[in-house]
């Protein structure tokens, strides 16, 4: 579109000024946590990496760490299984009530974290009687980590078409065979693509998980709010927080790439 | 003679006791669609209908029980004690109107920011810079939304950014309480509101634009009459989250709220301090009716086909 030159001044301007809107708390953190400063004061009064090193060795942020690891890893394998099966029956089949299905996939997601929180609390605590604690967490983030794994592989499903797989059929192939060397190999990077960001949202949560995970087992981001408020461990929570950053990006850049190389 | 005959059907088909099976399955499974569609939708709609529809019903349940207020146990004693406390009691009241007035605040904040970057990624930028701006949006949106609460802590914090920034022209932060918190809530909601707008302006066509500066129409007047009008749904539809999102969130106002009380703090103290399950069911009540009301009402704009 053609712009006079102060309107087009004026839209970049907004644009930088967004952008540091968007980056420079980030970037606060990531300096933050090689600040010696204890109170997070601005500038940074000097340069260290001890907070680095503490927290690499700090019992309790280690155990979080590995804690947030095998339960997002637990649920994305449950999300797998219900999130690709949910896709072919929405894709494949057309049955009465499958809207509501549809609706029903997209609901923990939508629902503000904390209704799904207290519902599922709720529903562990009072009506089935289950200790909060590991199950319960996994429960619930295999819940709302249904629908990433169900969007990327619909979206695969859609592009690909039933052609090749009617192909391998008639050519003789039973239903197994067909999955095995036609559909699997074509929804694989969507899999994949869906398992990350799956793994990524899980390792992340923080408000369902409140409500889900009792006090016996401490997840990384609850390491963090928990630690957060004490006075001597904020370049700690800096330094994790860090790390979160780097084990949330990096998997959302790969299934990213994914799935733009995908669709060339 | 009678061996060879009904052995040569079988060599047919190969090793018949490794396939037999699979091979039978595959053809019963073949020929009933039914029964394939039962396989793929009973594990996800058992999951889905007992885990989570369950728990929302539960959830409507509990908040007509009570808690005994002596051993803290829930005492299923059908009354409607929560849901009058909740919507009669002055504290509620204005705690509601609170939370509501940020997160009117945030969505207005956020469409305000969304709709200048918007508009230069959808219709002023190169294709590759188009591309990177758009990376550039989606990347924080997978950044931990507690570090991002985080960094708003240290921003905000005595001494820290925002007063070393405006220090000089003799602002000072707003510190923790119901500025930082909308801010806060402003910055964590950015991205779900920009991408709907920008996915809006690119569906307006160029010619359009084009020819309403042909006409001799300035670039305001573009916007205000030919862009805006085309591209409400996109901004309601990024509406609805921040506006969803806002009303449903306590772990940000914990943050940087300092002593402010949302809808959402209000809830989690119910459950965690005060161990009254039942009103806090009752008090979660109030948002999931407000997000209905809103749906409800933009529903009819066809935001709801743009999310």
């Amino acid at each position: 579109m053609r712009l006079s030159l102060p309107s087009k001044f004026l839209l970049w301007g907004a644009t930088a000024a967004t952008l540091a809107f968007i980056y420079v708390p980030i970037l606060v953190v990531v300096l933050n946590s090689f600040s010696t400063s204890k109170t997070l004061s601005w500038p940074p009064p000097g340069f260290t990496t001890e907070w680095w090193g503490k927290a690499f060795t700090n019992a309790g942020a280690l155990s979080a760490i590995s804690t947030s690891l095998v339960v997002a890893a637990v649920s994305t394998v449950i999300a797998l299984l219900l999130g690709t099966a949910l896709s072919f029956a929405l894709h494949r089949f057309d049955f009465f009530g499958k809207s509501t299905v549809n609706l029903l996939v997209v609901l923990p997601i939508a629902l503000p974290g904390i209704v799904t929180g207290i519902a599922l609390n709720n529903a562990f605590r009072t009506m089935l009687d289950i200790q909060l604690g590991w199950f319960t967490i996994i429960v619930a983030h295999a819940t709302f980590c249904v629908v990433t794994v169900f969007n990327n592989v619909f979206a695969r499903l859609r592009r690909v078409g039933t052609s090749l797989e009617e192909a391998s059929s008639d050519l003789g192939a039973g239903i197994w065979t067909t999955f095995r060397l036609v559909t699997f190999p074509q929804i694989r990077s969507a899999l994949f693509a869906g398992g990350l960001l799956s793994f990524a949202l899980s390792f992340d949560e923080i408000i369902v998980t409140t409500f889900t995970a009792g006090s016996g087992v401490q997840t990384l981001p609850i390491f963090i709010l928990d630690n957060m408020f004490r006075p001597n461990q904020a370049p700690i929570v800096a330094v994790v927080a860090v790390v979160m950053i780097l084990i949330a990006i990096v998997p959302i850049y790969i299934a990213q790439r994914l799935t733009t190389t995908d669709n060339r | 003679m009678t061996t060879v005959s009904s052995s040569a059907p079988d060599r047919v088909g190969e090793s018949p006791t490794r396939a037999s099976l699979a091979r039978r399955g595959s053809v019963f499974l073949y020929r009933h669609a039914k029964v394939r569609l039962a396989l793929l939708l009973s594990a996800p709609l058992f999951w889905l209908g007992l885990v989570y529809i369950a728990a929302l019903v539960a959830l409507l349940i509990t908040a007509f029980w009570t808690v005994d207020s002596f051993t803290g146990e829930i005492i299923v004693d059908w009354n409607i004690t929560n849901i009058t406390k909740v919507l009669g009691d002055a504290l509620y009241h204005a705690v509601t109107l609170r939370t509501v007035g940020a997160a009117v605040l945030v969505t207005l904040i956020d469409i305000a920011i969304a709709l200048p970057i918007a508009f230069l990624m959808a219709k002023v930028a190169s294709p590759g810079v188009q591309r990177a701006l758009v990376i550039a949006i989606l990347m924080p949106l997978w950044a931990s939304y507690l570090v991002k609460a985080y960094a708003w802590r240290s921003l905000l914090s005595q001494d820290g950014v925002i007063d070393w920034m405006l220090g000089p022209i003799g602002g000072e932060s707003p510190g923790y309480g119901f500025e930082g918190s909308v801010l806060t809530l402003a910055y964590l909601w950015l991205p779900f509101v920009i991408l709907p707008i920008f996915t809006a302006l690119e569906r307006v066509p160029d010619s359009l634009l084009d020819a309403s500066s042909d006409l001799g129409a300035k670039t305001g007047r573009t916007f205000r009459h030919i862009v805006f009008p085309l591209i409400v749904p996109g901004i309601i539809a990024g509406s609805i989250f921040s506006f969803s999102l806002t009303l449903g969130d306590y772990i940000a106002v914990r943050i940087v709220g300092g002593a402010t009380q949302m809808l959402g703090t209000l809830v989690y103290a119910n459950v965690g301090v005060a161990n009254n399950l039942p009103l806090a069911a009752a008090v979660s009540l109030i948002p999931l009716g407000i997000i209905f009301i809103y749906l409800g009402v933009v529903r009819r704009t066809g935001a709801l086909n743009n999310l």
